[in-house]
This record gives C-alpha cells, structure tokens and sequence, in this order.
C-alpha cells in the first residue's frame, strides 16, 4: 500500500506547485496519473518515490510512515522503489559504461557479488545486446538508454516502481517493448505501478485505473 | 493540376559519416521522395533510423565528416552541393523554414520573443523603421497564434506550447516555400501535439492568404502524422522504406512493409505489441534487407537487397488515383498484400 494523504509540495516557500493532493495505491496496483504538462504531476510522483520532501502531508509506504525523504530515508524503503525518468539522457551518468549504470544501485547497496549475473540478466529482459553494454550513453540512442535505465530501476527488485514519462521521448515499438517489460516484472513480483504521463491512450492500456490530476486536489 | 508540382525533390540521397580508423555509417541511402505545395509528407521511423540526418542534409548542416551523393532539388538549386554562402542568404529561412525539435534550444535565451521576432523579419524581409519592424513583428505573432502580450517575455518565461509557436512564428516570417519540421511535437503533452500540427497544417494550406507551402515533418509520433500527413514516408535504417498516401496507411489496406505494420502495431490503441530486436547499427548494416533479422516474414530471398517498387492500386478503392499523382512504393520482397490478411493472422 502506497499512500499519500494531503501532501503540499513545490520548490519555494509559500509558492507550493500543488496542495493538499491524495492519493493511494493498493499492493501490486498499476495507476496511470494524467495530467497536462506543469501540472506538478512529476512533483508528485518524486513525493511519491522519496526523491523530493513535501511541505507537508503524509507518506505511507506499506504500513511504514515516512519521516526522512532523499538519501536521509533508511535504504529499506528507499530500494523499495525503482524509478524511470522521462529524460534518459539526464538521468544517466555519461561517464558509466550501461553496464556500470545498471549495475549502480547493487554496488551502492553493498551487493557486488550479484553484479555480474543480475546485469547479464537484466540485459537480456530489457533487450540490450552485450555490444550496447559497454558503450556509454553518448554511443546510444534514447530508446536504448532508456531500456539501460530501466534495468537499473529493475535491479534492486523493487516493490513500487514509478515512471514519469517514461516513454514521452521514445517512438511507438520501443514504448510498447519497455511497457511490456515493467508489466513481465509487475506479473512475477507483484510490484505496484505509479506511471504518470499524459497520453491517455497509453495509460488507459497500461494500467489498471488512471486518475485525472484535476480530480486529485479538490480532495 | 499545375500547382502540385513538387517544391522539394529528393533523388538519390545518401548521406554516409567518415569516422575514426576509416569506419563509414551509413546514416542515409538513396532517398527518393518529392514534396509538392500544399502538401505534407511525413517521413517517420525509430530514433537513430536516419531521419534527423536527411533534415540536416536539406539545411546544410552536417558536420564535417559527412559525405553526401545525390541530388535534392529545390527549384534550380541542388541542396546538396550549394555552398555555406549559399545557405545563409538565400536557403535557410528564405527558402526553407525550420520548427525546430526544442524551441527551448532554438530560442535565444537572453533575449524577448519579440526581438527575436524583430531581428528576423529585418534580416528576411525589406521591412526597415522601428514602427514597421514592431508591426510585421506582431503580424508574424499573430499568423502562428502567438499572443502579442507575451511578446515581451523571455524563452523561459514561456509554456511549452507558446515556445513552440514563437519558433513556428520565426520560421514563417521568411515566407519560405517549404517548411522543415523536425520532431516539432517531442514532449509536448497530446493536446498541444494535435495544436502544434493543426497549427502547422494550417500554415500548408494557409487559409489566412498567400502562397500554400510545402511541409517536410520528421516524426516518431504516428498519431501526430496521422494528423496531419498526406502521404507517409517510412524509414528504417537509413532507407526509405515504404511510401503510402496516409488514408491507405493508417486505414485500410493499411502498410505494405512489415516493418510500417509493426510500428502501427506498437501503438497502445492497436496491439501494444513491440518488433521484436533492435534496429540495426547504422556503421554495420547487413547486405540484404535491413529488418530481415527482426521480420517474421523474411526468407532467403532476404539476403538480397528488395527495390522500392510500386504497389499495385488496392481493388477496393474508392477511385482510380489522380493521373500523375506519385505511386505508393514499399521496399520488400514480401509485402502485406492489404489489412485483411493481417486480420487473419490476429
């Protein structure tokens, strides 16, 4: 159970980008969040995955409060999540191989034996060839790098995945690959879903509800 | 009809990249398309399949390391072969009006849309004075459906969708007979998607008076091409590998190349269902049909490389194509013959 209750947030005092939004998730839900662009949707959804700490409300996060947001939350729940942003580019680091920016998230958690297996296997789930593996992100297209970071969001076996935009940049074939993806790891985890985009067609398709961001904040 | 005849013609373009330790990409092959006025063709494909390029190509931009053949003509003048000179006083802007990808990047971010605006319509046109210039200015707002009263704001200070009208407005001001519109939709939310190329199909046809222009759109959005597009351009590696009139395209019979079949069938309203693989490396293309390796229908025959051929009228046509109307051509040794059969597969 995810659970937002209330939550205020934005990036300047007293202008926050939305008030009071909630909004819950049930185990192993997919939801589709649609909204307009600048709605603060992606405020949300960092709320969401502990990236970005709300100017008040509340976050549960199965049964557990939070209390602390971004690298002051305990590791248990922030590796509960796996998040894609919408700007592959942007959200890896140029200067890791996609074999190192997959295999980030293990060796920062202390887990380097599962490096090489969970890499390998991660590659071949989300269609990377060994060759692509040891490029770096300039040496790739979008679709590719795209993939790469998802295998990271997947690498830590997160129990809540949220991707904002995931696929905005990426044309029709790699949309529906990586879409396909998340939901073989949703099918054999039962991890939960928070997917904002505003593509309604796509949402509608993917995910079990979508909610309009209009109807979040008058409750 | 006179007027259809082609603004933009394209005959054997290919562009290829000379890289570091004599590696040759081959970012383009043998491009044939023509673009008359009045008319959109939209010309989609996968990232990195090659479609930036040729836009590049057109504007002369590519860097130093390219190499190109053929020919794309624009009246007299071959693009392909004209000079820097050349370029930057009678081509871009003049002849050829660029949207851009990112009006974000395009726009000078130091600078208030209407000086920009001012700034171009001094060096494009022969309007001199401050009052003129302030005035053609606000005209050229207005015809992309610019807000005057955001004229004086900065780039930043502007939504996505008013930044990408501030650069349309900029590319119209030249009153170029063709306008380049590369990737103009990329993440934009849907609702401006379908204003951005009702906007742009506006200034094809421009119902506001004046010449009707040609429109040259690079696209991964098939929604957004279906939109907007007369007739489909499909690449893939490099090649252009099905030309369509849309109504066929995304009605009935539907694409003829598997791999234009396997793009709409990607999209979530159809069956959500990716092409298997990846595409190919442009710097490593096999020497037979590039989808081969991803196509369920490929056989030995594939190993050769398939002509762009013409396909045969569908039966159930409505009406016999206009004389002298351009003849809808697929590369492929197997085609689909019309949607029906697909159906049957599904």
């Amino acid at each position: 159970m995810l659970e937002m209750r209330a939550i205020t947030a934005g990036y300047a005092r007293n202008a926050p980008v939305f008030r009071n939004v909630s909004l819950s998730l049930e185990p192993g839900e997919a939801l589709g969040l649609l909204g307009p662009s600048g709605c603060g949707k992606s405020t949300l959804a960092r709320v969401a995955a502990l990236l970005h700490h709300p100017d008040a409300g509340s976050l549960t996060v199965d049964g557990a409060p939070v209390r602390r947001w971004r690298h002051r939350a305990p590791r248990e729940q922030r590796t509960a999540f796996g998040v894609v942003f919408q700007q592959a580019r942007l959200s890896a680091d140029p200067r890791l191989a996609l074999t190192d920016l997959i295999a980030e998230p293990l060796r920062a958690t202390g887990r380097r034996e599962d490096v090489t297996g969970r890499v390998a296997e991660l590659a071949a789930t989300v269609g990377l060839t060994a060759d692509l593996l040891s490029r770096r992100p300039h040496e790739v297209s979008d679709g590719q790098l795209q993939r790469a970071c998802l295998a990271r969001a997947l690498v830590l076996r997160p129990r809540w995945l949220v991707c904002d935009e995931m696929t905005a940049m990426l044309d029709a074939s790699t949309t529906a690959a990586l879409v396909r993806v998340v939901e073989d790891y949703r099918a054999s985890t039962g991890a939960g879903l928070l997917a904002v985009g505003h593509d309604r067609v796509l949402l509608d398709r993917w995910c079990d509800r979508t909610v309009e961001w209009g109807t979040l904040t008058s409750g | 009809m006179t007027e259809r005849a082609p603004v933009l013609s394209v005959r054997g373009l290919s562009v290829r990249f000379l890289m570091p330790g004599g590696r040759r990409v081959a970012a383009v092959t043998d491009a044939h398309f023509d673009v008359a006025a009045g008319e959109c063709l939209a010309l989609i494909g996968e990232s990195g399949c090659g479609k930036s390029v040729l836009a590049s190509a057109l504007l002369g931009l590519l860097p130093g390391n390219a190499r190109t053949a053929g020919a794309a003509l624009l009246g007299d003048l071959d693009l392909l072969t004209a000079d820097e000179r050349t370029f930057a006083r009678t081509v871009r802007g003049r002849l050829v009006g660029l949207v851009p990808q990112s009006p974000a990047a395009h726009l000078t971010p130091v600078r208030t849309i209407r000086s920009q605006l001012e700034e171009t319509v001094a060096e494009l046109t022969d309007v001199r004075g401050r009052v003129a210039l302030r005035q053609a200015a606000e005209a050229a707002a207005e015809r992309a459906a610019f807000p005057v009263d955001h004229l004086d704001h900065h780039p930043h200070e502007l939504s996505g969708g008013l930044a990408q009208r501030a650069a349309t407005a900029l590319a119209l001001v030249g009153d170029a007979p063709l306008l380049l519109a590369d990737e103009p939709t990329t993440g934009l939310d849907r609702d401006l998607v379908d204003r951005t190329v009702d906007e742009l199909r506006r200034h094809v046809d421009n119902v506001t008076g004046g010449r009707s222009r040609a429109l040259l759109m690079i696209t991964h959005d098939l929604a957004a091409a279906e939109r907007i597009a007369d007739r489909i351009a499909v690449m893939y590696a490099g090649r252009i590998v099905e030309l369509a009139d849309a109504t066929d395209f995304f009605g009935t019979p539907g694409p003829r190349h598997p791999y234009s079949r396997g793009l709409l069938d990607a999209l979530p309203d159809r069956a959500f269902t990716p092409i298997p693989g990846l595409p190919p490396e442009l710097g490593a293309l096999p020497d037979g049909c590039a989808f081969a390796a991803r196509c369920d229908r490929a056989t030995d025959a594939c190993d050769a490389l398939p002509p762009l051929t013409a396909v045969p009228p569908s039966p159930d046509a409505v009406l016999p194509p206009p004389a002298g109307a351009p003849a809808a051509t697929v590369a492929c040794h197997h085609p689909h013959a019309a949607l029906t059969e697909a159906a049957d597969r599904a």
